[in-house]
């Protein structure tokens, strides 16, 4: 797994948001666009794309894109 | 003698999905109203621990997974004439609806709306459904527009739950069958829970007129009406119970 992969696939789950605005140390749920449903979207991205199981514990625990990454990656 | 027309006395009621939540607290109130109760459900231990909790002689319990027809066919086999069937058993996946992937799709709608459906369908042809019995299905108000986010192929699920049992009342109507829903909003069991933070329960409490989210007694009851003779005029019916949370639609 490697970090920008994984913030490319993240800001992929945005549709008003512009990848530009979304790096490693964003804080994602300050975002306008961050809502319960990007959520689910990207528990469901990391599923097809990575095959790892996540929940709501794993995106409410993290701040930003990388604690969100690093999280994924100990669950690889 | 107590006057009680809601009384289950002298009938047998199968409950899928009897192991918890919902299905657990039906079969709980079916047998405290007189009902011996088949419970059905995947997991034994849990099985007969809700038939431990019931009221009265003469329940039993089967284990059976339901979206296998082999084994329908293996339990309908043993069973005797039913007077009641609560075709509960269910899950949940949530999903964008451009991450849905048709095997869990389908997996979904097999166990969600297939499933029952097909139960009811060997029960009559066996013949163990008669005049008289009554079938109730759980179906939700996410079948009665109170949708969320994520929640598409659950609700696709359960609409075709909510339309079957009017297709259903219509048909068996002359044979003496009745068929309704149940249509719970939240309750409080551990499909509901599953991932979901206290605080973010406490939110949803909110949403609701009566101040809270259901509990599965609050459903239980409906069902235990829906399959008494109080009911006997009752038939086609999605029934809500969601603490208020549909008066503003």
């Amino acid at each position: 797994m490697e970090i920008n992969d994984f913030i490319e696939k993240f800001a992929e789950q945005f549709d008003d948001t512009d990848p530009s605005e979304i790096k490693a140390d964003t804080v994602f749920k300050d975002l306008d666009e961050w809502s319960s449903l990007v959520a689910l979207s990207v528990i469901a991205m990391v599923d097809e794309e990575y095959n790892i199981t996540i929940k709501g514990d794993e995106i409410r625990n993290s701040d930003t894109v990388e604690d969100l990454f690093n999280a994924v990656k100990t669950k690889a | 003698m107590m006057y009680n027309p809601y009384s289950l006395e002298g009938k047998t009621i199968l409950v899928t999905g009897a192991s918890s939540g919902i299905g657990k607290a039906t079969a709980v109130i079916c047998a405290n109203l007189g009902a011996k109760v088949i419970a059905v459900g995947r997991n034994e231990d849990r099985l007969s621990q809700t038939v431990t909790l019931l009221e009265g002689e003469g329940h039993s319990y089967f284990v059976c997974d339901l979206t296998s027809s082999e084994q329908i066919d293996n339990m309908i086999r043993q069973l005797p004439e039913i007077q009641g069937l609560v075709n509960n058993a269910g899950t949940s996946i949530l999903a964008p609806i451009q991450f849905i992937k048709e095997d869990t799709f389908k997996g979904l709608l097999q166990i969600d709306t297939v499933s029952p459906i097909i139960l009811l369908q060997k029960l009559l042809k066996k013949k163990l459904l008669k005049r008289g019995a009554s079938v109730v299905f759980t179906s939700s108000m996410a079948a009665q527009g109170d949708v969320a986010p994520g929640n598409s192929m659950y609700v696709a699920c359960k609409g075709a739950i909510s339309s079957f049992v009017q297709c259903a009342a219509l048909e068996l109507a002359p044979k003496g069958i009745r068929v309704n829903a149940v249509c719970p909003a939240m309750i409080d069991t551990p499909l509901a829970r599953e991932g979901v933070e206290e605080e973010q329960f406490a939110e949803f409490k909110k949403r609701y007129p009566l101040g809270t989210i259901g509990e599965p007694d609050d459903i239980g009851f409906g069902i235990a009406y829906l399959l008494s003779n109080a009911a006997k005029w009752v038939t086609g019916t999605n029934l809500i119970i969601d603490g208020g949370v549909s008066i503003n639609y």
